[in-house]
């Protein structure tokens, strides 16, 4: 039946963000992040990626522009409606803007993570044009050009990103920033977030980063024992969370929810359940994790083929999922992580895991420190304990999660 | 919003600035170019008699012979029918998701 003379409402607005086409069941794939390089034009001196910009061995083994086409069309074939496109810096890629239309037209909307130094006029134009549809998100390393091109270690970067940044501005291009708080900048905090409020399309204060993975191809202990040093304490962190309006509040209904020991299964996160790319077009269970025995070669189509399914299906419901049930075995995990339960606040992982010491289920002691000094800070853990030893953790959740605001 | 003068002798067609994607069984508009709709992150979704019509905007037929097709499909009234069909281009044209070809 077409018509009832009642029903006019022929075109429904869907909120962005409350946008469910799926009537509350998950697709297969409905976001991919990929890696489109590890090159960079800026080489931060704390970040876990970057490659050179002119590496030319590197940039030949990046997946080409057909390969990339193909994963994005089995992304779309699998339901998927975003793409992040992250480096490195992607823009980079020589066939961003190829890439960037192409994923348009399947109907994705894209978030840019750039730094905004290769932001052109001609960009911005496409951009404003047929904008992503989501936020183009822009890392800043400092306010003047002394502090940010100390960060990124190149002369001239922050002229760069201060172009980019007025190119997206003036072409009314919504974009958000965060920052990496470093020493180099790091007094110029509150002058980046007045900036920040104004500048950018920011709702709330911009987020920071301060805890700065190690390298995730374990490439350079000496670049490794820098990015250890610039590190925030656990002490630094915890003070920096805590001055966030309404963190109390925010942690009594998050630890409600998320506490509690986590046993021996290594990927209780979302890990595996969408899927990163790496610039080599290597399938990853997150971004931050390369062990070499986790990633899987999207180029590799005889098992897919024999299943009848693309790369990323197979990847997605043959792969990831029996990786998910990996379980830890190292004794020092089992005694101490498997049974804490601060599993909530705490930055362990397997991607963390592997940077800082090669497999999957070390403690890792820097992230370790940090959610004990948080769970002191919220009253969950007294002076000297260790929260794997303790018993009634249930409670002391209870305790706080119900514990009327004192502000 | 501006009205948007129909004639149902016209050929409309899904404007070459938004990609539709069915996903599970519904029609998702998604706008490209800005300026499609009030804001640049909308999506949208067509009731289902709209999406009985927009399939059938190939850029071949005109709006009464989209509506004449599906009166006959469905044994309905066809100026019912034509009464929907208007409708729905009327929405979708004010939203420049549909455009008149000129010739």
């Amino acid at each position: 039946m077409v018509s009832k003379s009642t029903q006019k409402e022929y075109v429904r607005i869907l909120s962005p963000s409350r946008f469910d086409p799926w009537h509350g069941k998950a697709p297969l794939l409905s976001h991919l992040d990929i890696e489109l390089t590890e090159r960079c034009n800026n080489a931060c001196i704390h970040c876990c990626i970057n490659q050179p910009e002119h590496d030319a061995e590197l940039a030949g083994r990046e997946m080409s522009t057909a390969f990339i086409k193909d994963l994005l069309q089995q992304a779309a074939d699998l339901g998927c409606i975003s793409v992040r496109f992250t480096g490195g810096e992607p823009l980079l890629r020589r066939d961003f803007t190829e890439l960037y239309l192409f994923a348009r037209r399947l109907g994705m909307r894209v978030v840019l993570f750039t730094n905004a130094r290769l932001i052109t006029p001609e960009l911005a134009q496409l951009l404003a044009r047929i904008p992503p549809g989501k936020m183009v998100e822009v890392t800043v390393y400092g306010m003047q050009a002394e502090s940010y091109d100390a960060v990124a270690a190149r002369a001239g970067a922050f002229a760069g990103f201060w172009r980019g940044v007025e190119l997206l501005r003036e072409h009314k291009i919504r974009f958000i920033v965060k920052q990496s708080l470093l020493p180099a900048n790091r007094s110029e905090q509150a002058e980046f977030e007045a900036w920040a409020l104004t500048a950018a399309d920011m709702k709330d204060s911009p987020g920071y980063s301060i805890n700065f993975e190690l390298r995730g191809r374990r490439d350079n202990p000496a670049r490794n024992r820098v990015i250890e040093s610039l590190r925030f304490s656990p002490e630094e962190s915890v003070a920096l969370l805590t001055s966030r309006p309404g963190y109390v509040e925010e942690m009594q209904q998050f630890c409600a929810k998320f506490m509690g020991p986590s046993g021996d299964l290594l990927f209780g996160c979302g890990a595996g359940k969408g899927a990163c790319v790496d610039a080599y077009g290597r399938a990853q269970m997150c971004m931050g994790l390369r062990h070499p025995d986790l990633v899987w070669d999207l180029h590799r189509a005889d098992e897919a083929e024999a299943a009848d399914m693309s790369p990323l299906k197979f990847v997605l419901t043959e792969v990831f999922p029996k990786w998910r049930e990996i379980r830890a075995t190292n004794p020092d995990y089992l005694q101490r992580c498997a049974r804490c339960f601060l599993k909530g606040l705490c930055e362990q992982c397997p991607a963390r895991s592997w940077q800082e010491h090669g497999d999957l289920d070390t403690p890792v002691e820097y992230f370790c420190a940090i959610a004990h000094v948080q769970a002191r800070d919220l009253g969950l853990l007294d002076e000297g304990e260790k929260a794997w030893e303790v018993e009634d953790w249930r409670e002391r959740i209870a305790n706080f999660s119900n514990r009327k605001s004192e502000t | 919003m501006k009205q948007v003068e129909l004639s149902l002798h016209t050929i409309y067609q899904p404007s070459e600035d938004v990609v539709a994607r069915e996903i599970e069984g519904e029609i998702i508009i998604i706008p490209l170019a800005a300026g499609i709709g009030d804001m640049e992150d909308e999506l949208y979704t067509l009731n289902e008699t709209g999406k009985m019509i927009w399939d059938r905007l190939d850029g071949r037929n005109t709006l009464a012979e989209i509506a004449a097709a599906l009166a006959d499909e469905y044994d309905a009234p066809l100026d019912e029918i034509e009464r929907d069909v208007l409708g729905l281009i009327e929405e979708l044209a004010r939203r420049k998701i549909v455009v008149a070809q000129t010739e």
